[in-house]
């Protein structure tokens, strides 16, 4: 993270000056911290690196097979931002909900997907978490408190708060999170849902996932600020920024964010730093010159999952022998779920009309 | 039902029966609540709002900041997630600013996720011109609604019809927008007491005719209505059809009544180009072409902003004169 900071010349000045007395004022965590004290148990750390490695090891192959022409449409992959997902869904149950982006797949992974509707989805199957009627951009599940995968960008905050709203409405505990992009964060419908999330102090989680990049314009030629968080001031919300290449850091900043929604503290916006590997769209892409070999280089060497391996190493919650075995285990998952998803049926025409409204038996 | 039992019906203007209905809901449905600009404390900016606050609370009418996205967000996030919202979109103009979310969250919501989804949301917004609020706040753009499948459009056209429409789309598990009128809201007419349904995709024949069948919606059945009383004294006998839904449309009703005038004309105040009008003319020519004695035609507004001025908005609206010009034009008289 450190090597995209820029200049502290280029910060707003507005946060600045808001900064020292308003309560609201960006908190910023910059570097992991390294907390033994409160950590979280075996079973979590486990359990996060569980995710990542299934995300990883799903988008890998729904990379390769829509790039060998498998898998119909457009997949925008989450390949390099895993520990955002494992460490903000680490918090989350299936009554929590969350609304995710056009980069949805390792959202719904993390948020207890599987694999075989999830790639019965993307190959436009009867058995696909949506029926083959969403595909990549709009695998949901309900059940697990998936708003879907979102084709507009900026389109899932203003659901986010809609939900948000409904919990606290129904008197309920749950929260909801909406990620989105930096790209997003220029969009009005986010700031409409900050604003009325905050008036509201509604249990809505603002997560920004900054990899850099809106589509192919960096960030630096996007937005004339280097933090996100610093528009949190602005709404009137805690605003948090955490180094998103770091499950760890990640699970403490959400866990944090989220247990003040938990208990009536309102909204937060909380910044992670991280990066996608794969292009836009796919993993090539439509190559494109917007970004450096090197650049990307930079990033895979603090890539989330190797770096919480030898971590988990270190501390010895995993042997390199267990943490092989995930992979295989995934792996394998992944082989059947590609083999279930092939052999599925598409969707008759008969159901075309279907789900248009809901009328009886629709 | 006993003659004690009746609902109580009295005299009550456009924009009570809105009130009373939203009121019906609200009591109804616990999980129901209205969330838009200026509506509780102000109680809306047309006064439909009125007394909602103190007797639902804050909890259950809301107002909003000036965001239309948020608002149609909340709309589609609270109701996808076990509320019944009822969504005030002050000015139909402003939905603009909420396309997105009008057009590619709620309307396609429950189709994307497979039919796992289920919306119901309620919509009131206003449209029609006739007050010189010029081209940003008169327009009528249910066109635009009705191209989107997955919602549901009415246009109640009197105070009854905005009642019950307001609670058969508050019912309904789908997003209904319910496009209200704002030069209706003080004409009164006998509303019962009371929750009752309007249904929706149900047109009305609000007067029977021989010679031929006038289809309008909205404040249109009105000047429809005028005209054809004036039509009679040249012994013209129309049919008016009260379409009442725009999305789903009631093709067969309109449909039997050119069996018997063989002849139609269709009204609307939104531009003629791309208007429903143009719908229901197809409509009309797919499944009655061999009962017809005529060309379809319609009365729009021509192909241009609202004016301001009330001497140019006068020419723009259709009115009964205008509309008596076409029938005249249709019967070849």
């Amino acid at each position: 993270m450190a090597a995209k900071k820029k200049p502290a010349a280029k910060k707003s000045p507005v946060k600045k000056a808001a900064a020292p007395k308003a309560k609201t004022a960006v908190a910023k965590a910059k570097k992991a911290p390294a907390r033994k004290v409160k950590g979280p148990s075996d079973k979590v750390l486990k359990e996060m690196h569980l995710k990542m490695v299934r995300i990883r090891r799903f988008e890998e192959s729904a990379g390769k097979m829509m790039e060998d022409g498998k898998i119909p449409g457009a997949l925008h992959l989450y390949v390099g931002q895993e520990a955002v997902a494992a460490g903000v869904m680490q918090h989350l149950s299936n009554q929590d909900w969350i609304t995710s982006t056009h980069r949805g797949h390792g959202h719904l992974v993390a948020k207890g997907g599987e694999f075989k509707p999830m790639f019965a989805e993307l190959f436009g199957r009867a058995t696909g978490y949506c029926k083959g009627k969403g595909g990549s951009m709009h695998i949901s599940s309900m059940d697990l408190g998936m708003l879907g995968a979102n084709g507009i960008v900026g389109g899932g905050p203003p659901i986010a708060m809609g939900a948000a709203f409904s919990n606290k409405f129904r008197k309920n505990k749950n929260v909801s999170v909406a990620f989105f992009g930096d790209g997003a964060s220029n969009e009005g419908s986010v700031h409409e849902a900050a604003n009325m999330a905050a008036l509201y102090k509604l249990p809505c989680i603002f997560v920004c996932e900054n990899n850099g990049y809106g589509e192919y314009t960096s960030q630096a030629r996007h937005q004339a600020i280097v933090d996100v968080a610093d528009r949190a001031a602005g709404y009137g919300m805690p605003g948090v920024i955490c180094d998103g290449m770091d499950v760890m850091a990640v699970y403490e900043a959400a866990g944090e964010a989220i247990e003040r929604a938990r208990n009536g503290g309102g909204p937060t916006l909380l910044e992670c730093k991280t990066y996608r590997y794969y292009d836009h769209v796919g993993v090539r892409g439509m190559g494109l010159n917007y970004r450096t070999d090197e650049e990307i280089e930079a990033w895979k060497k603090k890539d989330a999952i190797e770096g919480f391996e030898k971590r988990l190493m270190q501390l010895g919650v995993m042997t390199q022998k267990q943490i092989e075995a995930v992979h295989t285990t995934v792996a394998k998952d992944v082989e059947e779920a590609i083999e279930y998803a092939n052999e599925s049926p598409y969707p008759g025409p008969e159901t075309l009309l279907e789900n248009v409204y809901n009328e009886k038996g629709a | 039902m006993s003659e004690a039992a009746k609902p109580q019906a009295r005299e009550l203007p456009y924009v009570m029966a809105i009130n009373e209905g939203i009121r019906e809901v609200l009591r109804e449905q616990q999980d129901a609540f209205i969330a838009g600009e200026d509506v509780a404390v102000a109680g809306s900016v047309y006064g439909y709002c009125t007394g909602l606050l103190d007797e639902f609370g804050p909890d259950r009418v809301v107002d909003t900041p000036i965001s239309e996205k948020g608002i149609m967000g909340l709309g589609v996030g609270a109701s996808a997630t076990g509320c019944r919202p009822i969504i005030d979109l002050m000015f139909m103009d402003f939905i603009g600013e909420c396309m997105d979310e009008v057009a590619n969250q709620m309307a396609k919501m429950r189709f994307m996720f497979g039919g796992k989804a289920t919306l119901p949301v309620t919509v009131l917004t206003m449209g029609g011109a006739g007050g010189s609020l010029a081209a940003q706040h008169s327009q009528s753009l249910e066109a635009w609604l009705a191209h989107l499948p997955g919602m549901k459009v009415c246009m109640p056209s009197d105070a009854y019809d905005a009642k019950g429409m307001i609670i058969s789309a508050c019912r309904d598990d789908n997003p209904v927008f319910v496009v209200l009128n704002k030069a209706s809201l003080a004409m009164t007419m006998e509303v019962p007491e009371g929750p009752y349904e309007v249904p929706l995709g149900e047109a009305c024949v609000r007067r029977q005719g021989t010679n031929l069948t006038i289809v309008a919606f909205g404040r249109m059945v009105h000047e429809a209505m005028a005209a054809a009383d004036k039509l009679k004294d040249l012994g013209i006998d129309a049919e008016v059809i009260d379409a009442r839904s725009v999305q789903p449309f009631d093709t067969a009703t309109v449909v039997n009544s050119i069996k018997k005038t063989h002849r139609a004309l269709v009204i609307h105040e939104a531009v003629k180009f791309g208007g429903i009008g143009g719908e229901i003319t197809a409509q009309i020519q797919e499944e009655a072409f061999d009962y017809l004695d005529a060309p379809v035609m319609r009365v729009a507004a021509p192909f241009s902003p609202v004016p301001f001025s009330p001497a140019l908005e006068q020419v723009y609206i259709p009115n009964a004169e205008s509309i008596i010009a076409k029938v005249k034009e249709t019967l070849e008289l």
